[in-house]
């Protein structure tokens, strides 16, 4: 049986800054944080925008491109954020609701800092193989913050996408993945703190680094595989910097993973970066192609993924949904103050909402 | 159904009144009204008293008993009620009097509305204000009042080709009548820039658009009409009143532009006293915002749909033109106690056709009307008045 | 707490569920039990449907005075739409400037956050409109 991906459906929030706008406000020289992150503008959600109305606009959009799959086949679906509305109280359970696949299925939120969405896809894979279910949601979507004034802020942004992971009618046959796992706490946020912490530059080689490369090389060799042999590879991006730099090091060329490299423009979306960077690769991917991913989630881990384009992908409705093109150039750049009064930085009298 | 007759009239000033509580404010209203019928204590069959939302601005429900004991009327157990329909209350609670002695239950009753609104902060006072919109379906996804008659303002002006300086025509006008009735809340004329250059409240209209946040109280007394003339030598008899209600959420209308509550509740009135809107010299209607006088002079037949904004403009409906409309500076310059409007209108219609409205007097007033709305129209009150 | 009384319309706030009077077509949002223009012929012939989400803008009011819940958000656009199936419904136009908004163009609803408990409490949902863009 093969599993794989059988649509998809991305958002981003349309408001965005520039790192010169950030630093600006910090005294900080954001045109060289710009060029050191590779980073010349994030995505801000509106004020009214979550974890959960970005989850349900990218799973819309995936049924979207599906009209033929019923929504009451989908027997679980599992929302991977680090920036979950609730401590307590799933997400999934309101996407569910929303396109209409509850309420026999299951569904639970995950957390794993930026890979929650492609563990979630991984449990799918099982799910699906296992004949548990017809069809599995995997969404992976953050609406991540970085204390004012910190480098975070620079990149933190926001977005998502959702994978109807399925046996049939495929467009993408997940051929392998691949895990690799430690215990390296380089980010992290304690519970009741508004912002994550990290561990500066301990977040580069012994984190990032270290565990994108030994996923990818388990999947090179699980599949008996080389880099050439892929048309594209998305790599975790928590800035422009380092999947340039990891794809180099396992010999993978700044073409390879051109498609998928969002960062620069919409920053580091946490948990949603590779299911989007994925998104943006099927909406041009060819029938044959194949495709290489690995995402990272501080903590620390990655999950590698080799996947194969089929010739269903001819056949998806891919216009039916905006591309991730269209996220990206439907853009409204504001200001410090609105950012601020948008991410709740701002000390209100009163409710907010 | 027998005649019945308005013999008393009483009304606080209306404004911010920070030395009076609510239960003051309706005292002073029914005991100046039960003076102004020379009525003894236990002439009073029964109380009506109007109030739209005591529990959220003072935190008190049970208000129609709480009057009437501070009004001294506990030892005499009067039937105390009160009648609730946001704006449309005190209309109501009229209506809800004019039945009982029409329908010879009652001789004689007090009729009051009354509101204190200044005792919450205006952001709250607002919010209740929205609460006579739908709450669930209207107020929850961010509209209020103010944008609600806003929506209605810029479809009128989409429709009928009715203008901005039109609408606000109407404060201007309002606030000159306004400038003559000692009870107002807003005695100074403006001009029609001052107006246009006002915040915006809710795009289009802006803060002169908008009645005011008032307290303030009314009452009048009703009596059977065959002994009217034992307590007034001026009764003033009630030709009609009807009531009707639509939707509650303005958009599950076919139309916004129109308040079809408004146009069957006068048909009704104008049935009932044999009458036409022709013959229609003076008129209080509910101006909460300056684009729902246009709606309703147009819904009540004063003048032709789309043509309220001309009129406006053309001076028809001032003091001196075709209808006086709103000689007592309306909603928007008498001030708007919420439950104490439908009731203050009266007041200002019988001092009128009393011959009693001093500088704002309407010569040989002898037929005068009333329209009473709650919310955006779902529940419209009109009442036709004339000279015994 | 107004956690059940918001719940409860959840069909209806998220996927725009509304009703058709099977004997004469009239929708109705949100749905109801009887039809206001066949009264006692349509009490058991209200069919559930749901709304597809697109309308054509009526009439709308950019709101400078806000309620507490709605400060964050201002200026905000409220707007009327009337929807394909012939029902009008109102709510935050989202996504927009104020300035583009005008009478007679086509909006989609999306789900957005409409309001909370407060810090500590629940979280509601609902549809707001965004501009259809080409």
């Amino acid at each position: 049986m093969d599993v794989g991906i059988v649509s998809y459906g991305a958002y981003v929030p349309r408001y965005r800054i520039t790192p010169q706008e950030i630093g600006r406000v910090w005294g900080s020289d954001g045109e060289m944080m710009s060029k050191g992150l590779m980073i010349y503008s994030k995505s801000v959600p509106a004020p009214d925008e979550d974890v959960i109305t970005i989850s349900v606009e990218a799973a819309r959009n995936m049924m979207r491109r599906v009209p033929e799959v019923d929504p009451q086949d989908i027997g679980a679906l599992y929302v991977g954020s680090e920036s979950h509305p609730y401590a307590v109280k799933p997400s999934g359970t309101i996407v569910a609701e929303a396109i209409g696949c509850s309420p026999n299925m299951t569904v639970a939120d995950y957390e794993f800092a930026c890979k929650a969405g492609t563990a979630a896809i991984q449990t799918c894979m099982g799910l699906v193989g296992a004949g548990m279910v017809r069809y599995g949601v995997a969404i992976g979507a953050d609406t991540s913050q970085g204390a004012p004034g910190d480098p975070l802020e620079y990149s933190a942004s926001a977005g998502g996408a959702a994978f109807l992971i399925g046996s049939k009618d495929v467009i993408a046959v997940i051929n392998h993945t691949c895990s690799f796992t430690t215990d390296t706490p380089d980010f992290w946020r304690r519970e009741g703190q508004d912002y994550p912490s990290h561990g500066g530059r301990f977040t580069g080689e012994p984190a990032y680094f270290k565990h994108v490369a030994s996923a990818a090389k388990l999947v090179l060799k699980r599949a008996g595989s080389k880099p050439s042999d892929y048309a594209h590879a998305v790599f975790h991006q928590p800035n422009g910097k380092f999947p340039q730099r990891v794809a180099k090091m396992l010999g993978f060329t700044d073409k390879q993973i051109e498609v998928g490299l969002l960062t620069p423009k919409i920053g580091n979306t946490y948990s949603g970066a590779v299911p989007l960077g994925l998104s943006a690769v099927l909406d041009v991917a060819q029938p044959g192609e194949r495709v290489f991913v690995v995402a990272y989630g501080s903590g620390a881990g990655a999950d590698g993924f080799d996947i194969t384009i089929t010739d269903n992908i001819t056949r998806l409705r891919r216009l039916a949904a905006p591309l991730v093109s269209h996220y990206i150039e439907d853009r409204q750049v504001i200001d410090y103050a609105t950012y601020a009064k948008f991410r709740g930085k701002i000390r209100l009298k009163g409710g907010s909402a | 159904m027998r005649d019945v007759a308005i013999i008393g009239i009483g009304s606080t000033k209306f404004g911010e009144l920070w030395d009076m509580s609510f239960r003051d404010l309706g005292m002073q209203a029914g005991l100046s009204a039960v003076a102004d019928a020379k009525l003894a204590a236990e002439d009073i069959d029964a109380l009506y008293v109007g109030n739209m939302s005591a529990g959220r601005f003072i935190e008190q429900e049970h208000v129609a008993a709480l009057i009437a004991d501070y009004s001294g009327l506990a030892r005499d157990h009067v039937p105390a009620t009160r009648i609730e329909a946001a704006g449309a209350s005190g209309g109501l609670a009229f209506r809800e009097g004019y039945l009982a002695v029409a329908s010879g239950m009652h001789d004689i009753v007090v009729v009051g509305g009354a509101e204190k609104m200044t005792d919450v902060a205006d952001v709250m006072a607002t919010e209740i204000q929205s609460s006579a919109a739908d709450q669930q379906w209207e107020v929850v996804f961010g509209a209020t009042l103010a944008s609600l008659f806003a929506m209605i303002a810029r479809r009128h002006m989409h429709e009928f080709g009715t203008t901005r300086e039109q609408i606000a025509q109407v404060a201007v006008k309002n606030h000159r009548h306004g400038a003559l009735n000692p009870i107002a809340q807003y005695q100074k004329e403006i001009d029609l820039a001052t107006v246009l250059r006002a915040p915006p409240v809710a795009e289009p209209l802006g803060v002169f658009d908008c009645a005011p946040l008032s307290d303030g109280a009314a009452a009048v007394v009703l009596c059977a009409m065959d002994r009217a003339r034992s307590y007034t030598s001026k009764p003033v008899r009630i030709a009609a009143s009807a009531q009707a209600s639509d939707t509650l959420a303005l958009h599950s209308r076919t139309q916004i532009t129109t308040f079809n509550a408004t146009k069957v509740a006068a048909e009704k009135a104008f049935r009932q006293a044999d009458r036409t809107p022709e013959q229609v010299q003076l008129a209080e209607v509910h101006d909460n915002f300056t684009i729902a006088e246009i709606l309703a002079i147009e819904d009540l037949g004063l003048f032709p749909k789309g043509q309220g904004g001309r009129a406006t403009m053309d001076g028809e409906t001032a003091l001196g033109g075709k209808v006086a409309v709103n000689t007592s500076g309306g909603l928007k310059a008498r001030g708007f106690p919420f439950g104490a409007t439908g009731v203050a209108q009266l007041v200002e219609l019988v001092q009128q056709l009393r011959g009693e409205a001093g500088k704002r007097q309407v010569p040989d007033a002898s037929l005068a009307l009333a329209q009473n709305a709650g919310g955006t129209g779902a529940t419209v009150v009109v009442s036709l008045l004339e000279v015994a | 707490m107004a956690t059940a009384r918001f719940w409860r319309d959840n069909p209806s706030r998220y996927n725009l569920k509304a009703v058709r009077c099977g004997n004469c077509g009239k929708v109705f949002f949100p749905p109801r039990a009887v039809c206001s223009v066949c009264h006692r012929k349509s009490i058991g012939k209200m069919e559930c449907m749901s709304l597809k989400g697109e309308g054509e803008l009526i009439s709308f009011s950019v709101v400078h005075d806000a309620p507490s819940q709605f400060e964050i958000h201002k200026p905000y656009v409220v707007a009327i739409v009337r929807m394909d199936e012939g029902v009008m419904l109102t709510s935050q136009l989202i996504d927009v400037d104020p300035k583009e908004v005008r009478i007679g163009m086509r909006v989609r609803t999306t789900l957005r956050k409409v309001g909370e408990d407060g810090p500590a409490g629940v979280i509601y949902y609902g549809y707001k409109f965004a501009p259809v863009r080409a």
